[in-house]
């Protein structure tokens, strides 16, 4: 057992630590915090929309300011960071090795973050995540934008300095009795997104580089004046960042590949499916970038092309939903409080992809392409499915992490307010995209249907914030007063089924 | 694990794939009608800048933050920037194009029925990009 809060240690031996579980709990302190502060500023926001008019954030340039560092922050400070945690804890002992392949550069991917962090929040620029020339070379003012181009760079480096140890650690550490068959799916899961990671990075990285180099004038790669072309940019960052999307949601996936048949008390319906999904997935993955350019121009061939690699992918997304249904079906769930974070986020990913195909379609994009709906459709990924998913393997792996546990009721609440109102904000969202509101406005006209969805979509999010709060409190009280864990089966769903129950971490 | 036929994830898999082909394929089949420029189709050039829209009919007219068009006519928008990137949009007619400076994009519309609407810039573009708008006046043939 990894009981790191058991036995109290000094702050800096755990910081200075290279050890897979200590690294592991630095990722997952720092993750939630960034969750935490962004969250924060997603209450900014919708507390400033809802009513037309300035509310609580004086200018657009700080509303702008805002919802550039919500996204960035939640994105490469939260999701990423989670996910590495849990990748931390669990690949070495899925794979029965001492630790990850390489501890001092994992050490060092992690102590990455914290500066590019700093950089992004002491910067705050204002540029959107997706930081679009020509208006981030000469419109967007520095040094915000300067610190976040550093601060994204240092993240990118980490990412592949992640991606290149889980990936070693799984196929060259793995113990040998083990074939890659048998890993189970929340390393496949680490597999196949470390792996889109290696191919996808390094044109946002040499993106950056070119965007930097624009804004300092001796370079015009983006820049028209210069006989640049901003379009360039967009591929290149739409070539790493839809790809990207498959890596924030599939280890969420997996963690859900861990927790549904846990709380089923069965195995895994196919398991080979997951496999096959996670593999096909990472591929295809790459033959749909340009759906988020429809709008740009781009002739009807290249427009057919994208909309075909984008449906493409949708089986592949869709297999996994089966397999958890075929799991579930004709079991004796459990529905402790990870199980129904984990069921939630597969019912609000089913909703959030089936909203993608409709984007895909391009005559449809244009109703919906930078409107609240693009806003509402990954949300529903990155709150509904992939929050959901982190958070259900949160509370999963608490008594695996603290010795403890948290409470039950507690855990509860916080998954039914945070249910209602992720389906209050980002359903409602849709609809008002397909009103029209376009996405990124500090203010707007009195519209009477674009008033009443805002107001209830903040409504929304202020439940959503009031659960975070409950969910805070029990995490920071059941840390330290929550009652011992029964750790051989902390759920009381029979050890069979309880991973840690089965593969001790050896050096512990 | 194995040991168990999977008839049903392969039946689940061909609907899926199926309901994609049938997506695809009346999208396709829309886009195709949608982007056919109806011929004689008269100009208006666009022209997007922080933050407000310009608008040049063909006999030379300017307009700025407000379109004069005429009911039963086809339209086809140029569309151009002078600083950076803005969307084009007349969200009750589907008209959105981006405007991106060194480009010229082309999108058209045949307004059916007299009326106003909102005209609004729909790609982030700075600090007014929220009050990028404008009204789309929809008029009777004036011959
Ligand atoms: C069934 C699978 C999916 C389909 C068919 C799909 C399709 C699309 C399309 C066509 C767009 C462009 C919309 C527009 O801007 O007009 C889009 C935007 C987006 N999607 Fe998805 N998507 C899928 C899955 C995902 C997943 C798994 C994630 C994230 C984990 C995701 C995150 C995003 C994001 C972040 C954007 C908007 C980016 C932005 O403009 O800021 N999508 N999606
Ligand atoms: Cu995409
Ligand atoms: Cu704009």
């Amino acid at each position: 057992m990894v009981l790191e809060l058991q036995k109290p240690r000094p702050i800096w031996q755990i910081m200075f630590s290279t050890h897979h579980t200590d690294v592991g709990l630095l990722y997952l302190i720092s993750s939630l915090g960034f969750l935490f502060l962004g969250g924060a500023l997603a209450l900014a926001i919708r507390a400033e929309l809802f009513l037309p008019g300035a509310q609580i954030i004086g200018d657009a340039m700080t509303f702008n300011r805002i919802f550039t560092v919500h996204g960035t922050t939640l994105i490469f400070l939260f999701i990423i960071p989670f996910a590495s945690s849990v990748g931390n804890y669990f690949v070495p002992i899925m794979v029965r090795y001492k630790d990850m392949a390489y501890p001092k550069l994992n050490a060092i991917a992690f102590w990455m973050i914290p500066p590019a962090g700093a950089l992004i929040w002491l910067g705050f620029a204002d540029f959107t995540w997706y930081a679009t020339p020509p208006y981030s070379i000469i419109s967007a003012p520095g040094p915000a934008a300067d610190m976040w181009i550093f601060g994204l760079k240092i993240l990118g480096i980490s990412s592949v300095l992640g991606a290149i140890n889980f990936i070693v650690t799984i196929l060259k550490c793995k113990h040998p009795d083990m074939s890659i068959g048998q890993v189970p799916l929340l390393a496949w899961s680490f597999l196949s997104s470390s792996l889109i990671i290696l191919v996808a990075i390094p044109t946002f990285a040499a993106a950056l580089l070119m965007l930097l180099t624009d804004r300092l004038g001796v370079s015009g790669f983006f820049n028209p004046a210069m006989g640049g072309d901003p379009i360039a940019y967009a591929h290149l960052f739409w070539f790493t960042f839809h790809p990207e999307v498959y890596v924030l949601v599939i280890p969420a996936i997996g963690m859900m590949y861990e927790i549904i048949p846990r709380f089923s008390r069965k195995p895994i319906y196919s398991f080979n499916s997951g496999i096959f999904a996670f593999v096909l997935l990472s591929i295809v993955g790459f033959s749909s970038w340009a759906h988020h350019m429809y709008a740009t121009g781009m002739s009807f061939t290249e427009k057919t092309v994208f909309m075909v690699g984008t449906l493409a992918a949708v089986p592949a997304s869709a297999m996994h939903v089966f397999n958890f249904i075929a799991t579930m079906w004709n079991s004796r769930i459990k529905f402790s409080t990870p199980m129904m974070w984990a069921v939630g986020g597969i019912a609000l990913f089913f909703s959030a992809g089936a909203g993608g195909v409709a984007n895909a379609a391009m005559p449809l994009d244009f109703s919906t392409h930078d409107t609240y709906w693009v806003v509402g459709h990954f949300h529903l990924f990155v709150m509904g499915t992939i929050a959901f998913g982190s958070i259900a393997f949160l509370y999963y792996m608490f008594p695996y992490v603290t010795g403890r546990m948290y409470n039950e009721t507690m855990g509860k609440i916080h998954f039914v307010m945070s249910f209602i109102g992720t389906v209050l904000v980002f359903f409602t969202q849709h609809v008002l995209g397909l009103y029209g509101m376009p996405r990124r406005i500090f203010d707007y006209p009195p519209i009477p249907e674009w008033i009443a969805m805002n107001q209830i979509a903040s409504v929304g999010a202020m439940i959503i914030g009031v659960s975070m709060a409950i969910f805070l409190a029990n995490m920071i009280y059941s840390s330290g007063k929550g009652q011992l864990a029964n750790t051989e089966d902390p759920f009381g769903v029979g050890g069979k089924y309880y991973y840690p129950f089965e593969a001790k971490n050896p050096s512990h | 694990m194995s040991g168990h036929s999977n008839w049903p994830e392969w039946i689940y898999v061909g609907v899926v794939i199926a309901l994609m082909v049938w997506v695809g394929a009346e999208a396709w089949e829309a886009e195709r009608l949608v982007e056919h420029v109806p011929e004689g189709a008269e100009i208006i050039k666009v022209t997007g800048q922080q933050w407000f829209w310009t608008f040049e009919h063909e006999d030379g007219t300017k307009e700025i933050g407000e379109l004069h068009v005429e009911k039963g006519k086809a339209y086809k928008f140029e569309i151009h920037s002078k600083d950076v990137n803005h969307s084009f949009n007349i969200h009750d007619y589907v008209i959105l194009m981006d405007a991106i400076p060194g480009r010229v994009n082309t999108v058209w519309f045949a307004p059916t029925d007299v009326g106003e609407h909102d005209i609004q810039c729909r790609e982030y573009c700075g600090l007014i990009h929220y009050n990028m708008r404008g009204t789309l006046y929809v008029e009777e043939p004036s011959s």
